[in-house]
């Protein structure tokens, strides 16, 4: 048992706390990714964490709630895509682009203004990785809530969304308004990244909403099973990725340790590599193997 | 404005713009900007890992973004391309993470890698980026008939016995050669800017492939110069003016675009504005 948990794991309060927040980031990113994955919109999933991040910086120097900063921010950006982009995905991609350069250019202003303003460091570090064990115990009951909402708007307007996912034109066949449910998705999107990118950083909130959701998309044939396996990988990742990551302190004898973003990265990305194997296709497209066609992945794409 | 420091700065701006315009112009085409983002991006975790085992940067930055553009073409022809381009790039960072949560190096270096110093550029560095952005211009001037003809009607292309994978591979290729040559000098969310806000409003003012090219590199280069000339005045980081002045171009064209419709019907369609808009 020592050998896996090293002394006073679990009395360390960082990490507990880091278990539970990296918990809850994972599961709400995991179900949002599904979503984003079949969607086709990993880019803006990805852009809005950067374009969150903005907002933190552009907080700190307006001497704002940085929790205001990160949504505020991914809500702006994700009407900003939207308002740009066409429903063809070449345009949106472009309008994810124009945002995120937009964004990033804010960035750089915000960081050049806060190093002059104080000296501070670690601020461009923070906005390229983020830090699982830094984030203020005081703001956990506030991004937990906020997420249930988030996932309770999907959970509204689920049915549409699917339909409009796989199939556009059936959906405004039957009179769902494409348009606006695309909106609420986006938005719901840019809260959810938005949270997570203050949880647990920039670079594990791409992490955790794409690779458990694209590995699920592979193993699975419903969505409803598709949403518990990217759950489970995504949870299952950042609890393996946060041990590993305690225990690598002890690895070397003079350095330091690894960070925990590596190792749950790590792992996601073995994850999905794994998914790809042969073997695991050709027994997950089973028992209709005549159907292959049907798996959720390939209805999307 | 034209100080000696200046003057260099002056000049690798304007070779970036011209590259980043030739390129940017395919990249918007095709749909790649994703890659476009997580290629330079991703490569600095290239430098990072260089300098810990004590390797030129630019050999890591090179290794890195090859891998990347590879690894991102290889696994796309069996997943879905946006999101193995998102898992690529996170692994990329994670890896910078780790090497330096490694080394000594501190927060200024990687500050300079993600937003650049172009205002710190030295004579020694010019070379490199003017072979390298050679290269990348010759390489799409040679693939231009073929890659234009992938990027808007990929089945006619495969028709004609071409094999769009493989210039999807070439592509990407170009593209690592491009950032590798970029990241050091210009940083690398200044040539992911460049390359996507110039071609998209470059598309608004024009059917035709290659004026649209041309005017990209034009606005490029004006929104290059711009921020120079703004940065120097200011003091505040030429990232912003690029990032501010690109969308700037971007609503510019979408106003033309809209001006000219109100005024009346659209004379005709060509194929190049149906996949573009």
């Amino acid at each position: 048992m020592h050998y896996l948990f090293e002394p006073g794991f679990f009395s360390s309060s960082p990490v507990r706390v880091a278990f539970a927040i990296g918990a809850v980031s994972a599961i709400v990113s995991a179900i949002v990714g599904v979503f984003t994955v079949m969607r086709g919109q990993s880019f803006a999933g990805h852009a809005l964490s950067d374009v969150a991040t903005t907002g933190g910086s552009g907080a700190f120097f307006f001497n704002l709630s940085p929790l205001v900063g990160f949504l505020g921010a991914g809500v702006l950006g994700a009407g900003a895509m939207e308002a740009v982009g066409v429903q063809r995905l070449r345009g949106r991609d472009v309008a994810t682009g124009i945002v995120l350069g937009f964004a990033t250019g804010l960035a750089a202003l915000f960081l050049y203004l806060d190093t002059t303003k104080s000296a501070t460091t670690g601020v461009s570090q923070q906005i390229l990785f983020g830090s699982i064990f830094t984030l203020d115990p005081s703001t956990i009951p506030l991004v937990v809530v906020m997420s249930v909402i988030t996932l309770g708007v999907l959970a509204v307007i689920f049915r549409p969304l699917l339909l409009s996912s796989i199939s556009p034109d059936l959906a405004a066949a039957r009179g769902i308004s494409v348009r606006v449910i695309g909106l609420l998705f986006m938005l719901a999107l840019a809260v959810a990244v938005g949270l997570s990118s203050i949880a647990v950083g920039s670079l594990l909130s791409t992490a955790l909403l794409i690779g458990p959701a694209a590995t699920a998309l592979r193993l699975t044939r419903n969505l409803r099973s598709a949403l518990i396996v990217a759950g489970a990988l995504g949870v299952a990742a950042t609890w393996v990725g946060i041990i590993l990551a305690y225990d690598s302190f002890y690895w070397f004898t003079s350095s330091q340790g690894l960070p925990v973003s590596f190792f749950i990265v790590a792992l996601i990305f073995l994850g999905y590599l794994l998914s790809g194997l042969p073997a695991v296709r050709r027994r997950t497209s089973s028992p209709t193997a005549a159907a292959p066609t049907h798996s959720l992945e390939r209805v999307a794409g | 404005m034209f100080s000696s420091f200046m003057v260099n700065a002056w000049l690798i701006g304007s070779i970036v713009a011209i590259v980043a315009g030739v390129l940017g112009f395919f990249v918007v085409m095709r749909g790649s900007a994703f890659a476009a983002h997580a290629i330079p991006n991703g490569a600095f975790a290239g430098a990072a890992g260089a300098n810990l085992i004590g390797v030129n940067p630019l050999v890591g930055l090179g290794v890195f973004s090859l891998a990347a553009a590879l690894g991102i073409a290889k696994l796309s022809r069996r997943g879905r391309a946006d999101a193995v381009t998102a898992l690529a790039l996170v692994l990329m960072l994670a890896l910078g993470a780790a090497f330096l949560s490694q080394s000594t190096e501190y927060e200024p270096a990687i500050f300079s890698l993600l937003f650049g110093e172009i205002l710190g550029v030295s004579a020694s560095q010019l070379w490199p980026v003017i072979v390298l952005g050679a290269v990348c211009v010759i390489a799409v001037a040679v693939l231009y008939r073929p890659l234009l003809l992938a990027s808007i009607a990929p089945e006619i292309a495969a028709a004609r016995g071409l094999r769009p994978e493989r210039l999807e591979v070439i592509f990407l290729v170009v593209l690592a050669c491009a950032t590798t040559m970029t990241v050091p000098v210009v940083g690398a969310l200044l040539i992911f800017t460049l390359m996507i806000g110039p071609p998209a409003a470059a598309r608004f003012f024009s059917d035709r492939a290659l004026v649209v090219m041309g005017l990209s590199v034009v606005i490029a280069l004006f929104t290059i110069w711009g921020a120079l000339a703004c940065s120097f005045t200011t003091n505040w980081p030429v990232g912003f003016y690029v990032g501010a002045y690109s969308a700037a171009w971007f609503v510019i064209g979408r106003l033309y675009v809209a001006w000219r419709r109100a005024r009346g019907p659209r004379r005709r369609t060509s194929v190049l504005s149906e996949t573009s808009r």
